[in-house]
């Protein structure tokens, strides 16, 4: 009994105890302060289609470019034990390539959608494997490999389309964007299930997981058992690519515009969050995607919460700062461990009580 | 060692003379080339919006070597930035300087330096915070008037009720200052009400999300004010995502500014009601002034401004006024 109590109170979900009691707190602050917070209704949109909306949907839905970066970003961190700050950047150069692709003829048709999301997966790929080179075979802190993209990112989706915004109207674009007909539930949303979905089998049938993890704790022991550590790595930062160029295909398809200055802006800084309140270690190792990924959402609805709330939207970042610094420092180690001790020595207190009472 | 250490030294003040000398006689041998007019222009990246590169490409023809120019450019959404490359400029010696600043605030001691080396300045598009003795002229576009127009035009339109969301700019930057001025001023005399005020900061996606909050709350609105129009375009598709009508004859009026192509083809679409527009195009003026060709009567001149109705928008408007594609 004692001993089952120890193990909750020391962090009984494991790694996922900050995520989800994090998610859980916000659910209870915004049920006490607004108990129709969560209050999801059907109605139709624009295009004649039953959809589901209400802040719960806006929160899962806005969430969904963030909830795929940081699966990838998860990876990298495990792997290398560093973050990329580079994916917003990669993303509009990702989102450009797509708009370029599909700009280059009036019509656009589910195959031209189709070959521009894999023209953009290629681009996102390469610029991955750039920055995974500068990291694996060149052993430059990732931080530093990515500031490159990070600073010419931007640029260069500039140069692909020009300097301009260009606009796309078609209803393949707002399908992937928005609402497919007939299906009430976000696109976005089905595309995060499905890369989810991707990964946890990915990680079933290959030992990817397995590897990246021993690379991140040790890289000459993982090379000493042949495991190629570079390889792992530059496959990490490859695989962010993609993720990079689905959540750059979203951004654009939500509006049916590529602003490259404000396509997913800042986002770099949220992924990394995302990671760091899943509970991952951020120095490398052991991993779960699903922390991230419920990190993601803790941050979308933290920022959703405070627009209800209506906070500026310039003082939203102060506030969610405040929020995360305390996440964080509750889910350090140091604090975890301090944590820890006192609770053993509460229950053996209370234990030490209970033998001499009988 | 010491030896060693002090040859280094002596070799590396050996090459920084030579570079030094190559330096000056590089500048030297340019100026003297063909005698341009040298030209230095700060300015905000043309990725910033399609007005900016409008404006950014109005420049380069105009300050063209077939006109007479010798063009250098600088392009930076950093306030600081920009006064380090202006520096820079005034240390390479241009003749004239033309500059549309990120902030408002912190040009005094550059321009001060401009004045003392002689370079004329030339403010476009954007005021300084700045006295008027630092600059020749300052060729801007009034974004209070702007703002003006836009919300006179809302006026007009004589609703019953104006539940306002304002969907604001960058804060402090001079087209978020001027389009929100006039707005406020309804706010504040209770003609207009204000449901909510949120800068998305130019981001589309963000303004997507502060309509979607507005929605979500359950507070009735009929009016979109966005100080730009991705962020209206963000706007509008939180609203056809909630099915709520919007354009000429929908239940909310959609107001944008700078007139971007494709936003004014959303107005001729009957989708959108409203789009404000800002000249982007200051750079002949400068260049009839700098050659002599009109003379100035006060150092401020304001550059023509128009708004857009949807209901009588033509398509020889959006071929003449739009920006972009």
């Amino acid at each position: 009994m004692s001993k089952n109590k120890k193990k909750i109170f020391s962090g009984g979900l494991g790694q996922l105890t900050i995520p989800v009691v994090a998610i859980a707190l916000l659910v209870i602050f915004n049920l006490i302060r607004d108990p129709s917070f969560f209050g999801v209704d059907l109605a139709h949109n624009n295009d004649g289609n039953i959809v589901l909306s209400g802040n719960l949907i806006s929160i899962i839905n806005g969430a969904s470019e963030l909830a795929i970066l940081a699966m990838g970003m998860t990876l990298v961190t495990a792997a290398c034990g560093g973050q990329d700050i580079s994916v917003g950047a990669a993303a509009a150069i990702a989102g450009s390539v797509f708009v370029k692709v599909l700009k280059t003829s009036p019509e656009i048709s589910g195959g031209k959608v189709l070959l521009a999301f894999i023209c953009a997966c290629i681009v996102a790929m390469i610029f991955g494997s750039f920055n995974g080179t500068l990291v694996a075979i060149f052993k430059i802190q990732p931080m530093i490999a990515t500031l490159i993209l990070y600073t010419c990112g931007r640029s260069i989706a500039y140069w692909i389309n020009g300097g301009a915004t260009p606009t796309l109207s078609s209803p393949i674009i707002t399908a992937i964007g928005s609402f497919i007909p007939g299906i009430p539930i976000p696109t976005p949303v089905l595309i995060v299930i499905a890369m989810a979905i991707v990964f946890k089998l990915l990680f079933k049938f290959t030992a990817l997981e397995l590897f990246t993890q021993s690379v991140g704790i040790n890289q000459s022991a993982a090379r000493l058992n042949g495991i190629n550590s570079t390889f792992i790595k530059l496959l990490s930062f490859i695989i962010l690519g993609v993720c990079v160029a689905v959540s750059g295909s979203i951004g654009v398809s939500r509006l049916g515009l590529i602003n490259h200055e404000t396509l997913l802006l800042d986002v770099e800084m949220d992924t990394i969050l995302a990671v760091a309140i899943g509970g991952n270690n951020l120095g490398g190792g052991k991993f779960k995607i699903g922390g991230s990924i419920i990190g993601a959402y803790v941050i979308q609805m933290l920022t959703i919460t405070l627009y209800a709330m209506k906070v500026s939207s310039t003082d939203v970042k102060a506030y969610k700062a405040i929020v995360i610094i305390l996440l964080v420092v509750i889910g350090s180690p140091v604090v975890k461990e301090k944590f820890g001790k006192f609770m053993s020595k509460l229950l053996e207190n209370r234990s030490k009580e209970t033998v001499k009472g009988a | 060692m010491k030896r060693f250490k002090a040859m280094v030294m002596a070799g590396v003040l050996a090459l920084s003379l030579v570079l030094t000398a190559c330096g000056a006689g590089g500048s030297g041998s340019s100026g003297g080339s063909g005698g341009l007019i040298k030209v230095g222009v700060i300015n905000n990246p043309p990725s910033e919006s399609g007005y900016r590169e409008a404006n950014v490409k109005d420049m380069e023809a105009v300050f063209s070597e077939a006109n007479g120019y010798e063009l250098k450019t600088f392009y930076s959404l950093k306030n600081d930035e920009q006064l380090q490359a202006a520096q820079g400029f005034i240390t390479e010696g241009v003749d004239y300087l033309l500059i549309s600043a990120a902030e408002t605030t912190g040009w005094d001691e550059v321009l001060t330096k401009a004045k003392e080396a002689g370079i004329k300045v030339f403010l476009f598009d954007r005021m300084i915070d700045v006295d008027e003795s630092l600059y020749e002229a300052a060729v801007v576009s009034d974004m209070a008037k702007e703002g003006e127009t836009a919300v006179q035009w809302l006026l007009d339109q004589k609703l019953d009720v104006y539940n306002v969301i304002h969907i604001q700019g960058a804060m402090g930057s001079d087209a978020q200052i001027g389009r929100t001025g006039a707005l406020d001023a309804q706010f504040a005399n209770g003609t207009m009400n204000l449901v909510v005020q949120q800068t998305a900061t130019w981001d589309e996606a963000e303004a997507k999300k502060i309509v979607e909050s507005v929605i979500n709350s359950g507070a009735d609105f009929n009016v979109i004010y966005a100080e730009n129009d991705g962020m209206a375009k963000g706007a509008v598709a939180a609203l056809d995502e909630a099915g709520i009508t919007h354009g000429v004859n929908g239940k909310v009026i959609v107001m944008g500014f700078d007139c971007n192509r494709w936003a004014l083809r959303e107005l001729l679409a009957g989708n959108w009601n409203y789009d404000g527009q800002c000249s982007p195009f200051q750079a002949q003026i400068i260049s009839d002034i700098i050659q002599g060709k009109t003379t100035i009567s006060s150092k401020i001149i304001i550059n023509e401004e128009k708004g857009f109705d949807a209901t009588t928008l033509t398509q020889n408007d959006i071929d003449t006024y739009g920006l972009g594609e």
